[in-house]
């Protein structure tokens, strides 16, 4: 590759010709600011907090997209001058911001309010004005979107049309006019929004947050004729201690175990039992499928946004999608009914709560055909960034905690349940207890590592006793659209197909901890999390779903076989075409 | 019928009418129908099928140039001088039919002599070039305007038309066109002057390799210019030609023409055309059987100012939202869909038909050293003689102002001209006698733009018409880039603060320095040049500033919010008229006696004024 030598602020750095300023720079040893950029996804020059002073140039560039192309560029990224630009822009953006501080979700890691601090920027400044009224979009199930805090760098619209292919917000009005909202101003839930959240984990600010439902539960938890249980979703402990200052990809599994114990939850229970247990529905489901002609390929349910992506979009795959429950509501259909019947707990007076990577969830709890016992199988869905929020109110010391176990009997999960959080990990769990329902046999290792990474679409064929097993994994709801379209098209055929909504998987879901300015340009964070989760799997005995004892105890004692009528009436759940919401 | 290279050199040789006819035409482009000239048109129609006029050709043309004057009707006898009739009523077309197409006899009381009061059945006739107006004008890209029917192919062709575009495809290689192009020292008239020649050889680069396109510019939208709507309605395939020639010359094979919706005649004519030219075989698959084929799309605008920026134009034509994109990469290299893309405006395209025809060394023989060529501009606001007019460049303001354009009406001082529309700045009187080129505009604070020429006098407020132009920016801002999305609403904001009498101490340097702010750090030419109006105002008129933001006072009597109303007690009889008239309630007095205005409860609606019948009440 070509490569070019240029001077930043004095520093002389080589790089690949095409090389960003914003990179080259940051490999002299210089970080600039950037709001409203974000690598491969938002590459538009609009915030302009970016800029620099490129010799030669008469005005300055925006680094995030301006390229060393050349020999001898000489780059100024913090003079006197470029930096009372920043502080000029920044002065301007807070002048049209609504400014809750104090009280804002983001108070803290609001990347705007980090900028200002660096740059002197004050809260009342010289540019007051006019400001954007602020009309907060209440509407759909996972959030709340507030144009008063706004500042227009626009990553929650590209990661919505470039990351997913929805393209349910852009930019309505023009000039100072400007918001960000659906087409036609329409309410975000009379959209094809699918609540995936990837919007909230984009925004700099507090304009995208996600519902909370802390209130309802630390009421229900001081409520005397409640039992509450929480479950934790395979990404949570992955990404929870981001939000406690630990590095992106520490194991906090026990302390965040010990935390909900210390919140106050009666029992503490893991979404992975939930995972082995759909493995086993899904695993079932796949097999009799191959077995009956169809309908394949089986697409996995385990991601609600994903789902009504289907619904919405893809109406003639519904038969395709696998009927089981989620592995929050089979968790959930199962606490309610065998569970609660068990400790003699009347299910009305047991309140689930669950804590996950994902938006969604508020969703999928409020859908149709999700209460096994006649009430809601799950009550409230908390994000990683809920819990975190939780856990600070409480004043509890995160990462001072000792490791503490799940509790028994929900609480206890294969290897093959915690790699349900990675793109791929339901594939490759399935995989491995559908060798052995197809072979009779173990197979010969649990690992199908090419289902593997974060990113785009993986493809393999696996032989299982001549058998010749295709399987598709794809994350990230426009990769999506591309497999999909291939399927139907009759360009590629599977017999099954994961798909999660989010980029890389629950690891990157909408309900995860943002990710703050320099890292999210020069860390891989969504690998870093992953491999909190393909740890867990490898440190475990049992690394199959089928293997696991509480599981197996369940069907036993309760459910029969896998995919038994129990189980249909429980674990599996049902569809809707939602095509009308684009057309 | 398909045309050879030889077809259109036999019909070049044509007279637009035959000799043994009269050549009667009616101005009717966009400015002609406002004022009038199709019941003209229909009044000349029956005239002539009543009086049996067998010997006229009615032809509807497009402007000349002279709006004011519409609707304008020509007659030209066969070796004969034209005659320029001037605003034309059917009454007076019916005349013209009677008098000069029977009897030959001219109507001098109806021709430019009506201006000098001439209006006896005596008056001589004033042709055209006899007036200053077109005295000092070079028509090069108006040539045709006003002179040959738009909707009809042949007219142009008889003009020489089409004849550049055989040379190119004949006799030129690509190379040769660019150098031509280049050697020509023609520059984008759309308002930045970029060297056509050069951006032409940057996108020149693997022709027949990789797909290419080439676009026009018709997305005119300086408040008050229209001078690339007069060329489409009035001379249309100058622009086909030359953008086929530019799809030779870089290697493309198709091309996009982006006009504004508001500009329906333009639309219709370039339609007309465009089906002309295919079907003479023009445009279209194997231009005058060589393997070198050109097609055109028309794109309709719909209104957005910032989509005249080219990359926020590229993106428009695509189907997204019109909004401006970070260069490089220009569109040069990646431009329309992706491709290389050249982007020329409609007056560099008609300017490119002429050079190609005509050569590059007559082309650079007009204009400066820098700035060849010449330059139409569209003449507005407190002028005398408002239109189009084109000059070769290096002419000076005071040419264009007070020979050309006659001065200020009603013997007004001419104080400032804006130029550049909404990007450019105000020049100041004593700055007249600048000669008018690229590099002279940008000098002095405005620029050339793509030719809007707004004229104020001593009535003008600086400070308004600075709140004016950039009220413009703000609306029409895309609202993409912090600078110019929230920048400069601010200035708006502190403008409208120094207009109204609320300005703090260091709210003109605060102006100022956010000006200098948004010029370095917008995104887009729309926002870097937005502050023009403001800079250059302050730069040439900076006291008058001082005047409202300090002493609270607008020197012109403009700004609604300094004024202060009084009664000249010496003069008003107490009428009462003005207090019946007065919504707020804010003049009192006794019947007979003087009546004075309470300045807290005043509006300034100037209401008050206006009843006055003794010329009692000003503003001070």
């Amino acid at each position: 590759m070509n490569k070019v030598t240029v001077k930043i602020n004095g520093v002389s750095v080589t790089v690949p010709v095409g090389t960003t300023i914003l990179d080259a720079a940051y490999k002299a040893g210089f970080e600039i600011p950037t709001l409203c950029y974000m690598r491969g996804v938002s590459e538009i020059g609009s915030c302009r907090v970016c800029v620099v002073e490129l010799v030669g140039s008469r005005t300055p560039v925006a680094s995030c997209v301006y390229r060393c192309d050349r020999d001898g560029m000489e780059i100024y990224t913090n003079t006197p001058k470029i930096i009372e630009y920043r502080r000029k822009t920044l002065e301007l953006m807070v002048s049209n911001h609504k400014k809750e501080c104090l009280s804002c979700v983001r108070s803290g890691d609001c990347e705007l309010m980090r900028l200002c601090h660096h740059y002197d920027v004050q809260e009342n400044n010289r540019y007051e004005g006019e400001m954007t009224p602020s009309e907060p979009d209440t509407s759909p199930p996972h959030m709340i979107k507030d144009t008063g805090k706004c500042i227009l760098c626009r990553r929650c619209v590209a990661i919505c049309a470039a990351g997913q292919g929805i393209n349910a917000i852009g930019p309505n009005n023009r000039g100072f006019k400007t918001e960000i909202g659906s087409p036609f101003k329409m309410h975000l839930d009379r959209t094809a929004c699918v609540s995936c959240g990837q919007c909230i984990a984009v925004c700099p600010t507090g304009a995208l947050k996600e519902k909370s439902s802390t209130d309802e539960v630390m009421a229900a938890i001081d409520d005397p004729t409640k039992t509450v249980i929480i479950q934790t979703a395979p990404a949570v402990r992955a990404a929870i201690g981001e939000c406690f200052k630990m590095p992106a990809g520490t194991n906090t599994q026990g302390k965040l175990v010990a935390s909900l114990r210390r919140l106050g939850f009666d029992y503490v229970f893991d979404t992975n039992f939930g995972a082995d247990l759909t493995v086993m529905e899904e695993a079932t489901e796949l097999m009799e499928r191959v077995k009956n002609g169809g309908p394949l390929p089986l697409m996995t349910s385990c991601s609600p946004a994903w789902v009504k992506y289907c619904e919405t979009y893809f109406p003639e795959f519904i038969p395709n999608l696998s009927t089981c429950k989620s592995p929050q509501q089979m968790f959930g259909a199962i606490a309610k009914t065998w569970w609660a019947k068990k400790m003699g707990i009347d299910p009305k007076n047991l309140v689930v709560v669950s804590a996950m990577p994902c938006t969604a969830k508020k969703f999928e709890l409020t859908r149709d055909g999700e209460a096994a016992a006649g009430v809601p199988d799950v009550d409230y869905a908390i994000t990683t960034r809920g819990i975190a929020t939780m856990i600070s109110m409480a004043g509890i010391r995160f990462s001072e905690l000792p490791d503490e176990e799940y509790d028994d009997p929900l609480g206890f999960s294969s290897g093959a349940g915690a790699i349900f959080g990675s793109s791929g990990g339901v594939a490759e769990a399935s995989l491995r207890t559908a060798y052995e329902m197809l072979t009779g046999r173990e197979s010969p290792t649990p690992n199908f590592i090419e289902m593997r990474g974060v990113g785009g679409t993986k493809r393999a064929q696996y032989d299982i006793d001549g058998m010749q097993l295709r399987v598709a994994v794809t994350s990230g709801l426009a990769n999506a659209r591309r497999l999909l379209e291939a399927v139907r098209d009759g360009k590629e055929n599977y017999h099954m197909i994961e798909v999660m909504a989010c980029p890389g998987g629950c690891v990157n879901g909408g309900g995860q901890p943002q990710v703050m300015h320099g890292a999210r340009h020069y860390t891989e964070v969504r690998s870093k999390r992953a491999s909190v989760l393909y740890n867990i799997d490898e440190n475990k005995s049992v690394r199959t779903a089928h293997e696991n004892d509480a599981v197996q105890q369940l069907y036993d004692e309760f459910l029969g076989s896998p995919g038994s009528e129990l189980c249909h009436e429980l674990l599996h759940t049902h569809f809707v075409d939602r095509s009308d919401l684009y057309k | 019928m398909k045309k050879s290279v030889a077809d259109i050199k036999n019909m070049s040789v044509l007279p637009l009418t035959r000799s043994d006819r009269v050549r009667v035409t009616v101005g009717m482009a966009t400015c002609g129908l406002a004022s009038g000239a199709a019941p003209v048109m229909e009044a000349l129609t029956a005239a002539v099928a009543e009086l049996g006029l067998d010997n006229v050709d009615l032809k509807r043309v497009g402007c000349i140039g002279c709006c004011q004057h519409e609707p304008i009707v020509e007659v030209t006898y066969p070796g004969q001088r034209k005659v320029t009739y001037i605003k034309v009523t059917p009454e007076k077309a019916r005349e013209i039919a009677e008098v000069h197409l029977t009897t030959g006899r001219a109507l001098g009381k109806y021709t430019f002599s009506a201006l000098a009061g001439e209006t006896g059945e005596d008056a001589p006739v004033t042709y055209a070039e006899q007036t200053p107006f077109f005295a000092g004008q070079e028509r090069v890209v108006m040539s045709n305007c006003g002179v040959i029917d738009p909707e009809d192919i042949d007219e142009y062709i008889r003009r020489g038309g089409y004849q550049a575009l055989g040379r190119a495809l004949t006799e030129m290689a690509p190379d040769e066109i660019i150098e031509e192009v280049t050697a020509s020292g023609l520059r984008g008239r759309g308002g930045a002057g970029f060297p056509t020649g050069k951006k032409w050889l940057f996108a020149s680069g693997n022709r027949g390799k990789v797909k290419k396109y080439v676009v026009c510019n018709a997305d005119e939208g300086d408040p008050g210019a229209f001078m690339d709507r007069s060329v489409l309605e009035g001379d249309p395939h100058a622009v086909l030609e030359a953008m086929a020639i530019a799809g030779k010359a870089i290697g493309s094979d198709e091309g996009y023409i982006y006009v504004r919706a508001e500009y329906p005649l333009a639309v219709e004519r370039l339609e007309t055309a465009i089906a002309q030219a295919e079907e003479y075989g023009l445009l279209g698959d194997n231009i005058f059987g060589s393997d070198f084929s050109f097609k055109i799309h028309l794109r309709l605008g719909a209104g957005a100012f910032v989509c005249g920026e080219e990359t926020a134009l590229l993106m428009s034509i695509e189907g997204k939202r019109g909004e401006p994109m970070p260069r490089p990469p220009y569109p040069a290299v990646k431009g329309l869909f992706g491709k290389p893309t050249i982007i020329n405006n409609v007056e560099t395209f008609a300017n490119v038909t002429r050079i190609i025809a005509r050569g590059a060394e007559w082309f650079a023989s007009m204009g400066t050293e820098n700035s060849r060529g010449t330059k139409v501009f569209a003449l507005g606001g407190k002028i005398t003689n408002t239109g189009l007019v084109e000059v070769p460049m290096g002419t000076t303001l005071r040419q264009v102002i007070e020979d050309i354009g006659g001065g200020c009406p009603n013997g007004k001082r001419f104080k400032a001209a804006q130029t550049g529309g909404p990007s450019g700045g105000c020049i100041p009187a004593s700055l007249m006698d600048t000669p008018i080129d690229y590099d002279n505009l940008g000098a002095i604070g405005s620029m050339m733009g793509s030719g809007g020429l707004i004229v104020m006098d001593e009535d003008n407020c600086m400070v308004d018409i600075a709140a004016f132009f950039l009220g413009f920016t703000v609306d029409e801002s895309c609202g993409k880039c912090t600078p110019c999305r929230i920048g400069t609403k601010r200035m708006l904001e502190l403008l409208n603060k120094i207009r109204e009498g609320r300005a703090e101490q260091g709210d003109i340097e605060k102006l100022e320095d956010l000006a200098l702010y948004i010029k370095d750090n917008s995104l887009c030419g729309l926002g870097q040049t937005a502050p023009n109006p403001v800079l250059s105002t302050l730069r040439h008129f900076r006291d008058e500033y001082t005047a409202h933001a300090e002493q609270k006072r607008c020197p012109a009597h403009v700004c609604r919010g300094l004024a202060c109303y009084v009664i000249d007690p010496e003069k008003c009889i107490g009428c009462k008229l003005c207090q019946r008239a007065c919504p707020s309630g804010a003049i009192t007095g006794e019947l007979k006696t003087a009546h004075r205005i309470d300045p807290e409860k005043c509006i300034k609606c100037g209401a008050c004024m206006s009843a006055c019948r003794l010329n009692a009440i000003s503003v001070e």
